[in-house]
């Protein structure tokens, strides 16, 4: 069903879901950005849908509504184990095309990969609606469209700008009645996705063993500086690492806790004894990019990245993925010609 | 809602075997079904979790033997005593069969600690009216390293065994030498059809397969289990990831074909 609204008729929808549901969308924080005086756009829980920030991609996913950037897992007394709680309020995320795609991956790795459910994952995951907002342009290093993550319909309404007002489709049953109670009028919407992004990229079908410890990766061991910022931003990346704490200097109380985790960091591999893989910053952005457009689908049957360009605009060393992507292209073409 | 995994049981610990100073086999409550192969997480309440593979199956219990080597591992050496409470998870990752190994011909190549996962195969094998075309080799590093001794007494009745170490003062009795170096002298009626299983640390892997290979080994006959950091143990936390394979629920036995394509 689909409706047009004006900004007021938006806002009494908006306020009505309010009600019921908590709100997580892109606003920007003034001045809390990398640099003095710059912005950073990032997911939080807003009450007035003018905070919705709509004419920029967000610095960050939405990802910490499913895996927050630290989470408590149990709460340790001196003999019992114990859940910790969350808000059981359920939550809209108000997210692009690129971010819904990406949740898909998501629910395929805590979800589906392996005999069991991640049962943090899934509890998250049971209270969260995802509302589409429609995109009107390319984002900054973007290329969804090559990778298939410029639209999705997965959504249980969607959300668009269209002239001074607002035209929605909603899908999920249980949103129809706030929108028909507020709307101006029904008419039949889709939601906006755009059909050229900034970078083109072409991905190889398969790859020689050789790939793996090629030359091509020698130039990130020169120019990364393994920050983990790419993996942080990454709406599709879903390592983690337990850490363990106490609080009080008798060490009888504590947490278990889970933080999210970047393969391009220090540490990453490391096990007890000493033994570490992947040393260099090369191998590890071969590590990253091969799952990202390779491996993961050779599991899965489709590609992780969804081209969302964000680990390219929050690079310090100017490291565009869309290139990567590009050149490994070509090194597979080279060393298939070479055979 | 599915049920936690991330939640550990308690279990108690039985008895603890002090092989030598840093490795020690700690025998846990668990009652349930476990493999060879298998592995367990032990969840230290406050300091952390690790992986860690079984070395023996009973009916109510089962045996981890750890070496001492880090935070875990270390707080477990230096608290546990038998009667102790403490928290377990799994177990996880595939294992080994042991009756795959029941017909025909196999060499088991073991370095060190890696004889944990190897052992229940092995004590299979002893059940066996006839094992004498079983050949197992376990090494250590020295004599005191040397891991599971009443075992071997009870094995070299059954299986063509050979026990080395890597170096040993003068006067040791004892086979001294790399794994590698007893690999070439066994009677191995039919090489091409004869199975392997080699565990321990890479390099070891690595030029056991060698020397296999060097005696017309099929490698199709080759299976190895690996280890990596883990956060989970059920393909989650991404840690164990190597190409498109997870340690924790693709291995951590692999079959050395499929192996060998996987590069960290």
């Amino acid at each position: 069903m689909g409706y047009r609204m004006d900004r007021t008729e938006w806002k009494a929808v908006f306020d009505e879901l309010g009600k019921t549901y908590r709100l997580f969308a892109p606003v920007r924080k003034i001045g809390e950005g990398r640099f003095t005086d710059v912005d950073v756009i990032r997911y939080d829980f807003v009450e007035d849908p003018d905070e919705i920030v709509w004419d920029e991609r967000s610095d960050y996913s939405f990802k910490d509504s499913l895996i927050p950037l630290s989470e408590t897992m149990f709460f340790f007394t001196e003999d019992q184990v114990k859940e910790a709680s969350i808000d059981e309020r359920p939550v809209i995320v108000f997210l692009r095309p690129c971010d819904l795609n990406a949740v898909k991956r998501l629910d395929q790795m805590y979800m589906d990969n392996g005999p069991d459910n991640d049962w943090f994952y899934e509890r998250r995951r049971n209270k969260i609606s995802f509302a589409l907002m429609g995109c009107d342009r390319a984002c900054e290093n973007s290329f969804c469209v090559d990778m298939g993550a410029n639209k999705s319909d997965e959504y249980a309404f969607s959300i668009d700008m269209e002239g001074d007002g607002f035209v929605s489709d909603v899908k999920d049953e249980k949103f129809v009645k706030a929108f028909a109670d507020h709307a101006g009028s029904e008419q039949a919407v889709e939601p906006h996705y755009i059909t050229e992004s900034e970078y083109h990229v072409e991905r190889p079908e398969d790859v020689p063993l050789s790939i793996f410890n090629d030359e091509m990766w020698d130039e990130y061991t020169r120019r990364c500086i393994n920050c983990g910022r790419c993996n942080f931003v990454c709406p599709t990346c879903t390592c983690f690492t337990t850490q363990d704490v106490f609080y009080t200097d008798n060490g009888r109380v504590g947490e278990r806790r889970r933080v999210n985790a970047s393969c391009m960091v220090d540490g990453y591999t490391d096990v007890a004894g000493g033994l570490q893989f992947r040393k260099t910053n090369g191998e590890r952005m071969r590590f990253k990019v091969l799952h990202k457009v390779y491996d993961f689908r050779k599991r899965f049957g489709y590609d992780m990245c969804v081209g969302c360009g964000r680990c390219d605009s929050v690079c310090p060393e100017y490291i565009s993925f869309a290139n990567c992507i590009n050149k490994l292209n070509r090194r597979v073409e080279e060393l298939e010609a070479e055979k | 809602m599915s049920k936690n995994e991330y939640l550990p049981f308690s279990s108690k610990l039985q008895d603890l075997i002090k092989h030598n100073d840093a490795e020690w086999t700690f025998r846990f409550t668990y009652v349930g079904p476990c493999k060879p192969g298998q592995f367990f997480m032990v969840s230290v309440p406050k300091v952390g979790e690790s992986p860690i593979s079984v070395s023996g199956i009973g009916e109510d219990y089962v045996d981890l033997t750890i070496r001492k080597v880090g935070k875990v591992t270390d707080w477990l050496f230096e608290n546990m005593k038998p009667g102790d409470g403490l928290f377990l998870r799994g177990p996880y990752g595939n294992g080994f069969d042991p009756e795959m190994f029941a017909d025909g011909e196999l060499i088991i190549v073991a370095g060190g600690s890696a004889v944990s996962p190897i052992r229940g195969v092995v004590q299979y094998l002893c059940t066996l009216p006839d094992a004498s075309d079983k050949h197992v080799i376990t090494g250590f590093k020295n004599p005191d390293e040397i891991l599971f001794r009443d075992d071997l007494k009870v094995w070299k009745d059954h299986v063509d065994l050979t026990v080395t170490v890597d170096g040993a003062p003068e006067g040791y009795e004892g086979n001294i030498g790399m794994v590698t170096k007893y690999i070439p002298l066994l009677e191995v009626k039919d090489i091409k059809k004869c199975k392997a299983i080699v565990v321990g640390p890479p390099p070891m892997i690595k030029f056991s397969i060698i020397e296999l290979v060097k005696r017309g080994f099929d490698e199709e006959n080759v299976w190895i289990s690996d280890s990596r950091r883990m956060c989970c143990g059920m393909g989650k936390c991404g840690h164990c990831r190597i190409n498109s394979k997870y340690v924790c629920i693709d291995g951590p036995v692999f079959k050395f074909t499929e192996h060998r394509a996987l590069i960290d």
